[in-house]
């Protein structure tokens, strides 16, 4: 099976109802997106298909083909000259030092990544709707909804 | 392809390739205990049991082995304490191999061990001359065989006791008493890393697993001197599974030097990662990452290059003023004397007291000259390195490598980064003997990691080994002797023409050296033993040949074939006796070394004097083992005897000496501390290669610590987290980080002290707090165990880290000094010279460890051997290498191995909390020359040249008219 992940084709032989979290994390080696709950809850497994944020470990392989895969590995870009360039989500999840531990973030990224491609000037209310189904044990939700209000800015240009 | 095959019992259905080898589809499963050695076999370090007889896994197809058992090293023992679960232990084999000292770098073990279970499984109790042969296919580069047999004789005898080979004289003791209570130094401790390196567990460079690993090839130029005018690498981009393709104009151009020196680095700076020019044959033309080996090695064919071919130096003598100019980039840094618009990469001049005045005041003037060949380390461990980016972006450099440091430091500027994002790690390393003394390749994967973000693995082929690797510089020197009737030496001269290759790396200080550690042994008698008159010119020059380097010995075995075959001549011409003629014009205690006062490798001279000298005792015990006195000047002696050939019988001797580390400049780091149950972790920046620093360092620290070396943990060595050291050269480690080691010990020690007095109560003065048997013991009898010390000291009460960091460099360098011996056998039909024996009296001071020192000089004497009569690299018309293998490159095999014999004779050197001074060196230093002598006392002929080939005595013999 043909996987198009962060703009790369990966071939895959497996099983199509093999759960794409694992796929990703034990196949490929894309170990930025985390196991959490496995049953959807929790929300660290966030990666993106087609532009939606997903639960990757809801998703079996079998949903994905033909689809566009992006994990927490391709959401930065290169600039022309070879250096990297941060997703503003990322750069406002380091400038307001949203992290902890870290485990959740990678699905926390996404899904606000997500969140802003939708809608890119959200809300306070609409960045927590928006983020609620992202459970964060280390209780950094009022940095998470600030982080995601100031990414918003940047990609704004400011 | 899928197959099964049946490995140690158990069956493996896997997927591979119909070309894959076995040795890597055994090595992709994780039986990382087989290992490279070279493409043909010869090294026999790919040794598999095969349906019950040893073969190469390297010559074989995976699918060739379907169907038959493979059984490797992993089935044959394990570690005997493995928590709850009790285990057999190892195999009586691999104990064997541990208790005898038979493991040095390891590289090698596991093949061993498999060809000696092979033999025993079939012939239970074998003569030696059997375990000789079954271990002949698997060649070692550190042991020189003895204890390798040993080991299996032990077995195949069911013998607890140890044939010993080996005597220590303790008479030059200073102070018995001193090493007399020493519980655990000079002790024949088991070496730290001996157990898993006999079990084949994966701690060497390439012992490693890395998700999405790329394998690294480089095109390397067909010509000796030429320009690239046009190369173009896009049919390899384009090829499936190539990662990346590097050329010189794809990374940037900083110049620099690969040879792994403090800073700065005591030569030129004349290298680049990539050139637009190629120096040599073998030069970098460009790099390759791809998804397999064979990839990388198709996608070098698809890489077009237009190449300007120039002139080519490829001889010595025609280096110098030659108007073709090797190195006429702009970025090119001089070093002291180097002058690159003349081809020289050093200048030595070196002029001790008034040597025209010796000269004129002597009887007799002898002239000679004699020559030196280009010679490999060729360890039995390609150099081999992975680097990747770690999650934190900095980049990790896991290679096999002497100087751990110094790559991090050297790398940093080369590839663009800041030293604090480079992380070296030095695992397990199978042997270097100097050639790793080299920041060689590492810049190869790093620069292809960079452009991949991928990991990539290098790995040399044996091939790259010799035609692209270091080697010793080849010279020619021509020696210039004053003496007097009685044997007085009035003046002595040496002129050195030392050839570095397309490359200046250590060109100043391994020429230096070959004047420094030689000349510096006879200062002459009398008045001229107060002034002596040395003098040491040395030009090295660049050809169109592979870069000389370091290489065990450093410069000081080219020194000694002329220096001491002279002195032989001079001895036989004055009819004086070589030995008492030797010994009266050698450095005695007390005296300076003559160099010190006029040289420092460019640097400023320090003074320095000799405070133990043990040659006299050396040279007595020497003469006693190889029974001199009634060989020497024997006629009947001299006649082979039972056999109708026209047999010879020689015997010749020669005096030695090395250095100890490098004064003011050598420096080495380490931190002790201590765990929960009263066990330590030493971390060292020094770099055990196989040597047995990482145990004799335990021991230093055990000792004075007051615990079993069981109790030491040693580590070696990390950038990250060991202290910072020099790394494994100029015979510095036992002596150097060994200081260091023991300063750790000392505020460790200290603090235990302190601790004990905290918990045994208030009348205590700590200071009289003694440390042994693994606890504190106050005056009045009462004791705390260091696991309540431990404990105590960080759960209980004012806790803290009991803890020490140190660091040592020296004023000075005491020199080892050895008598070397050798008896040989001539067939003056044909010119073959078979070494006998060797003997060697080594005063390195102390010694630590009998086992591992031991290894050291007998390992140490065969690669010396072979330097006499076997190994030299060659070089066609067009400068091509003609030895790229172990057929062309002969290197001695257990079953042709002479009988070698050590004697310590131990001095105490007063400047080491021990005693110690350097045995890993001198070894190479005195077997070409005793050999030599050998050889012109069993025919009355001079052979000048080495190796001692066949061809070079036969017409030595024919010239002489004998």
């Amino acid at each position: 099976m043909d996987l198009s992940i962060n703009g790369k084709l990966y071939q895959v032989e497996d099983s199509p109802n093999r759960t794409l979290l694992w796929v990703l994390r034990d196949e490929l080696g894309l170990t930025g997106t985390k196991f959490g709950c496995g049953v959807g809850i929790c929300g660290s497994c966030t990666i993106q298909i087609d532009g939606v944020a997903t639960r990757s470990c809801l998703t079996m392989l079998s949903q994905v083909e033909g689809k566009q895969i992006r994990t927490l590995e391709g959401l930065a870009t290169e600039n022309p000259d070879g250096s990297l360039q941060l997703h503003p989500v990322q750069e406002a999840f380091i400038e307001l030092q949203v992290h902890q531990c870290g485990y959740c973030m990678s699905g926390q990224i996404m899904q606000a990544a997500a969140l802003l491609d939708e809608n890119p000037a959200p809300s306070e209310e609409e960045i927590i709707a928006g983020m609620d189904r992202n459970l964060c044990r280390c209780g950094a939700y009022p940095r998470i909804r600030k982080a995601v209000a100031r990414a918003a800015e940047i990609a704004a240009g400011g | 392809m899928n197959l099964t095959l049946t490995i140690n019992g158990i069956d493996y259905p896997i997927q591979c390739s119909p070309s894959d080898t076995l040795l890597a589809t055994l090595r992709r499963l994780g039986f990382y205990s087989i290992k490279f050695g070279d493409e043909q076999g010869l090294s026999g370090s790919d040794t598999v049991i095969f349906d019950g007889k040893p073969v190469n896994a390297g010559l074989m197809l995976a699918a060739q082995a379907e169907g038959h058992k493979i059984a490797t090293l992993e089935a044959l023992g394990e570690h005997p304490e493995q928590g709850w679960r009790k285990t057999d232990g190892l195999h009586p084999l691999q104990r064997a191999f541990v208790e005898t000292g038979a493991i040095q770098c390891g590289y090698c073990t596991p093949a061993q061990i498999l060809a000696a279970k092979a033999l025993l499984d079939k012939n239970p109790h074998p003569t030696e001359a059997e375990v000789r042969e079954a271990l002949s296919g698997v060649l070692c580069r550190c042991t020189g065989y003895v204890k390798p047999v040993e080991a299996v004789m032990r077995v195949a005898n069911q013998s607890s006791v140890i044939s010993n080979q080996l005597s220590m004289d303790k008479s030059l003791i200073t102070d018995p008493l001193i090493t007399d209570n020493y519980k655990t130094v000079g002790k024949p401790e088991k070496k730290v890393d001996a157990v898993k390196l006999a079990q084949g567990k994966p701690a060497f460079a390439a012992d490693f697993e890395k998700r999405d690993l790329l394998h690294a090839k480089v095109l390397r130029s067909p010509h000796a001197h030429a320009l690239i005018k046009r190369i173009d690498a896009s049919k390899a981009r384009a090829l499936p599974g190539v990662a990346a393709v590097l050329t010189w104009q794809d990374i940037p151009r900083v110049v620099y030097s690969t040879a792994g020196q403090s800073d700065p680095i005591p030569g030129p700076l004349d290298t680049f990662s990539l050139d637009y020019k190629v120096r040599f044959v073998g030069d970098r033309v460009a790099f390759v990452a791809a998804e397999t080996p064979e990839i990388a090695e198709k996608a070098l064919g698809l890489i077009e290059v237009e190449y300007e071919a120039l002139p080519a130096i490829l001889d010595m003598r025609q280096a110098l003023d030659n108007p073709v100019l090797i190195h006429d980039e702009p970025e090119y840094v001089n070093f002291a004397g180097s002058h690159p618009q003349k081809n020289l990469a050093a200048e030595i001049r070196i002029d001790i007291g008034d040597v025209e005045k010796g000269f004129a005041e002597a009887d007799e003037i002898f002239e000679g000259e004699y020559e030196v060949p280009k010679v490999q380390q060729a360890h039995i461990e390609p150099h081999v390195v992975v680097t990747y980016w770690d999650e934190d972006d900095r980049l990790v450099i896991r290679t096999s490598t002497q100087v751990p440091f110094h790559v991090r430091r050297m790398m940093a500027p080369v590839l663009g980064l800041p030293v604090k994002r480079i992380r070296v790690i030095k695992p397990r390393i199978g042997g270097g003997f100097g050639g790793k003394q080299e920041v060689l390749m590492e810049d190869v994967a790093a620069h292809l990691t960079i452009a991949t973000k991928r990991p990539v693995i290098y790995e040399y082929s044996r091939d790259e080994e010799f035609i692209a690797a270091r080697s010793r510089h080849p010279m020619r020197v021509r020696m210039k002797t004053g003496v007097k009737r009685d044997g007085t030496i009035t003046a002595n001269e040496m002129v050195a023409l030392s050839d570095t290759g397309a490359y200046g790396c250590h060109a100043l200080t391994v020429t230096g050296n070959t004047g420094h550690k030689s000349m510096a042994l006879y200062v002459g008698d009398g008045e001229y033993r107060k002034s002596p008159n040395i003098r040491f010119y040395a030009d090295v020059v660049y050809t169109n040949t592979p870069p000389a380097g370091a290489f065990r010995g450093y410069g000081v075995p080219q020194g000694y074939w002329p220096l001491d075959r002279h002195l032989e001549k001079i001895a036989r011409a004055l009819n004086l006796d070589p030995i008492e003629f030797r010994l009266k014009n050698t450095i005695h205690a007390g005296e300076y070394h003559p160099f010190s006062t006029a040289w420092n490798e460019g640097r400023e001279p320090r003074p320095e004097i000799i405070h133990t000298v043990g040659l006299e005792q050396c040279v007595a015990q020497g003469r006693a083992a190889i029974g001199w006195d009634s060989k020497f000047g024997n006629p009947d002696w001299h006649v082979g005897a039972g056999s109708s050939r026209p047999y010879r019988k020689g015997i010749g001797v020669a005096l030695v000496m090395q250095g100890t580390a490098i004064p003011y400049l050598d420096m080495g780091g380490a931190s002790i501390k201590m765990n929960d149950d009263g066990s330590f972790n030493l971390l060292v920046g020094a770099t055990d290669l196989g040597t047995g620093s990482d145990t004799v360092l335990a021991q230093m620290a055990a000792e004075v610590l007051g615990v079993p070396v069981d109790d030491i943990i040693t580590y070696s060595s990390d950038t990250d987290f060991t202290p910072f050291d020099v790394g494994a050269y100029a015979s510095s480690t036992t002596y150097i980080s060994g200081t260091a080691a023991v300063n750790a010990a000392k505020i460790v020690a200290e603090k235990i002290q302190k601790r004990a007095a905290l918990m045994l109560g208030s009348n205590i003065e700590y200071s009289s707090i003694r440390l042994f048997d693994k606890a504190a013991h106050a005056p009045d009898g009462r004791s705390v165990p260091f696991t309540e010390i431990a404990l105590d000291s960080l759960h209980r009460q004012k806790q803290e880290q009991i803890m020490g960091v140190a660091s040592y460099v020296s004023p000075s360098s005491p020199p080892p000094f050895a008598a070397q011996f050798a008896e040989v056998t001539v067939d003056t039909e044909t010119g073959q010279v078979t070494v006998d024996k060797l003997v060697m009296a080594v005063d390195s001071g102390i010694i630590i460890n009998p086992q591992t020192a031991s290894g050291q000089i007998e390992g140490g004497m065969t690669q010396a051997l072979g330097y006499a009569v076997c190994e030299e690299m060659t070089y066609d018309e067009k400068g091509a290498g003609r030895e790229r293998d172990f057929e062309r490159y002969h290197i001695f095999r257990a079953d042709e191995m002479p009988g070698l014999e050590t004697i310590f004779v131990e001095t105490f050197e007063p400047s080491h909390p021990f005693g110690v001074k350097a045995v890993a060196e001198i070894p190479m230093d005195g077997v070409a020359p005793a050999v030599g002598n050998a050889v012109l006392d069993a025919l009355g002929v001079n052979v000048d040249s080495i190796p001692l080939t066949p061809e070079k005595v036969w017409k030595a013999l024919k010239g002489s008219g004998k």
